[in-house]
């Protein structure tokens, strides 16, 4: 049985039809690539996964469970974690507690327990800690633990997305551009941790990715969009060829990076 | 807690501290050195900590923008001075009244709280404006209803039952509570919140319900300063609970740092001093000025310290141990 299976999946904003009728179905530990020119509607798939929106029409089931027009915390908590196109870090907190608040819903210590510093507090703090701090060093940030978020360079801000997106141990993680403004030393380094994350923590990966170095290098499938619909899927290496693919994205692309 | 460090911590050296203080103040009083109108006015001060610290959760905190805060405050006076005078004067009646006063001020948080904290910012901010404007006239006509209230002629006959010692006491509660709220899983929670909803909902953050607890908690707050003063003021006017009074103690939480408990501490106290002190320090001639050096210390600060005194830090004994830096 597959992981996370879409159905029919329709978004609208207005007159605007974003997502139209798309069918996808993701197995367990598959990594699967989503593609399409800019405003396709990629990222509107993952805030409807996500639950960011609710669908006009369709079904999105996540382990057999029915989770389309949830609320976004509900399913974070049902195993589907994210990351944002453009970083969404809380700022102002400390990088350790970027990854700490992401774990928060699964403490079982509420208020009284924090204002009264209850043994079961202080179980449950150490806990996540631990637990944020072994996610910091495998992902080469626990000498930043102290820093506030907002200081961090670039790219360790996306790493921390990423470290923020795993505390929870989910099944499925999606990536929304994880490549974007990386230089391709950045890029290569990047490939190899969405492999080895998903090794260790026994991901199914589904990401977006304008990259076609990532998509092509990682992607054991590939989805492609355009004006809101699945143009083709396949494996990257038959996307490539696809005709209507070439017209609509990659054609356009390699006239310009031969120029 | 691992076994060999049993050397007294910073939050309990400044607890020590605070309580040394505390006796030097209250001998100060007893002897008069300190008069009875300075010590209303350092009671004062720990009363406007305490509802400043209540609007920091809220808005320091949680981020979401109130200017209401002056109405729970005063839904906290109104209640707790109504259960004394009908229960009669004593310590009993007084926390219960406290009690009172919170757990209405938090209840008519939350039942407002669950409409309007689905606006953000500016909307937020003129709905509980609109809000505390209602109940400002409300406490104008109660006496329609409850006579004892008094209405816009003021409620009386509240007995004086608390003064400096009570306020110093629950103050330095409020401040212990928050603290630990604050750092705590979830005080992440709620900063998590403010810093970005969206991101918040995505990591598994009910907002809706982190909001709700927020603004209810900080508005208990509220409920416990307004409580607090109608026992050592013995009179109220819905005039001090108006739109008014809900800058006051913004400008504390601002002045003092959004998201600082040290700020918020100590601008409360500076406040209250400065503007009670400018009274007595200016030569009657210039006692009009006064009006224009509280607004002038405003606009001097937001333009050298946009983050108030503390900018989002705090004072190292307030902070528990884990996030203390390491060095």
């Amino acid at each position: 049985m597959s992981l996370l299976d879409i159905r029919g999946l329709t978004m609208k904003f207005g007159g605007l039809v974003a997502v139209k009728d798309f069918t996808v179905s993701i197995d367990a530990h598959e990594l699967v690539g989503l593609i399409g020119p800019n405003g396709a509607g990629k990222t509107t798939v993952f805030n409807l996964v996500t639950g960011m929106h609710a669908p006009v029409a369709g079904t999105i089931e996540f382990q057999g469970r029915r989770i389309q027009g949830m609320r976004p915390w509900r399913v974070y908590a049902l195993g589907i974690a994210r990351t944002f196109q453009n970083i969404r870090l809380f700022g102002m907190l400390s990088v350790l507690d970027n990854v700490r608040v992401a774990d928060h819903h699964r403490g079982e210590a509420g208020l009284v327990h924090s204002i009264l510093r209850s043994p079961k507090f202080r179980h449950e703090e150490k806990r996540t800690t631990d637990r944020a701090l072994e996610l910091l060093s495998i992902l080469g940030l626990d000498q930043r633990r102290d820093e506030l978020a907002r200081n961090l360079p670039y790219g360790e801000q996306r790493r921390l997305e990423i470290a923020r997106a795993l505390v929870s141990d989910p099944k499925l993680l999606l990536l929304d551009e994880p490549a974007a403004g990386m230089n391709p030393s950045e890029v290569g380094q990047l490939m190899e941790l969405i492999l080895s994350i998903k090794e260790r923590f026994n991901l199914t990966v589904f990401l977006i990715e304008h990259q076609m170095k990532v998509v092509m290098g990682v992607c054991e499938r590939v989805v492609v969009m355009e004006f809101g619909e699945i143009i083709c899927t396949g494996k990257p290496e038959q996307v490539q060829c696809d005709p209507k693919v070439v017209e609509a994205y990659l054609g356009v692309q390699a006239e310009e990076s031969q120029q | 807690m691992t076994g060999t460090r049993r050397r007294l911590s910073p939050g309990w050296l400044a607890l020590i501290v605070t309580v040394l203080a505390y006796a030097a103040l209250q001998t100060l009083m007893s002897t008069k050195v300190i008069n009875p109108y300075w010590q209303q006015v350092a009671g004062l001060a720990g009363i406007m900590a305490v509802s400043a610290l209540g609007l920091n959760l809220v808005y320091g905190y949680t981020g979401q923008f109130s200017l209401g805060h002056a109405a729970f405050y005063g839904i906290g006076a109104y209640a707790s001075a109504l259960v004394t005078r009908s229960l009669g004067p004593s310590i009993w009646t007084l926390l219960l009244g406290i009690a009172a006063g919170a757990v209405i001020a938090g209840l008519v948080a939350f039942l407002i709280g669950l409409p309007i904290l689905r606006l953000r910012s500016d909307y937020l901010a003129i709905a509980t404006l609109g809000f505390g404007i209602i109940m400002k006239v409300l406490f104008d006509n109660s006496d329609a209803v409850i006579p004892m209230m008094g209405g816009s002629a003021g409620m009386t006959g509240i007995a004086r039952l608390t003064n400096f010692a009570w306020v110093f006491v629950f103050a330095l509660g409020a401040t212990v509570v928050l603290r630990n709220l604050v750092f705590s899983s979830v005080g992440r929670a709620l900063v998590s919140v403010r810093e970005d909803e969206l991101a918040a909902e995505a990591v598994g953050i009910n907002t809706t319900k982190y909001k709700t607890l927020g603004f209810t908690l900080g508005c208990m707050y509220a409920g416990v300063a307004g409580a607090l003063y109608a026992h050592l003021y013995a009179y109220l006017n819905p005039f001090n609970f108006d739109f008014l009074k809900s800058i006051d103690v913004l400008l504390v939480v601002v002045l003092g740092g959004l998201g600082s408990i040290s700020g918020t501490l100590v601008a409360a106290v500076a406040w209250t001093f400065l503007l009670e002190g400018l009274r007595v320090a200016l030569p009657a001639s210039i006692q009009d000025w006064r009006m224009v050096i509280y607004p002038l210390v405003m606009v001097v600060f937001m333009i050298f310290r946009p983050g108030g005194l503390f900018s989002g830090t705090e004072f190292g004994f307030l902070k528990p141990r884990s996030a203390r830096r390491r060095t």
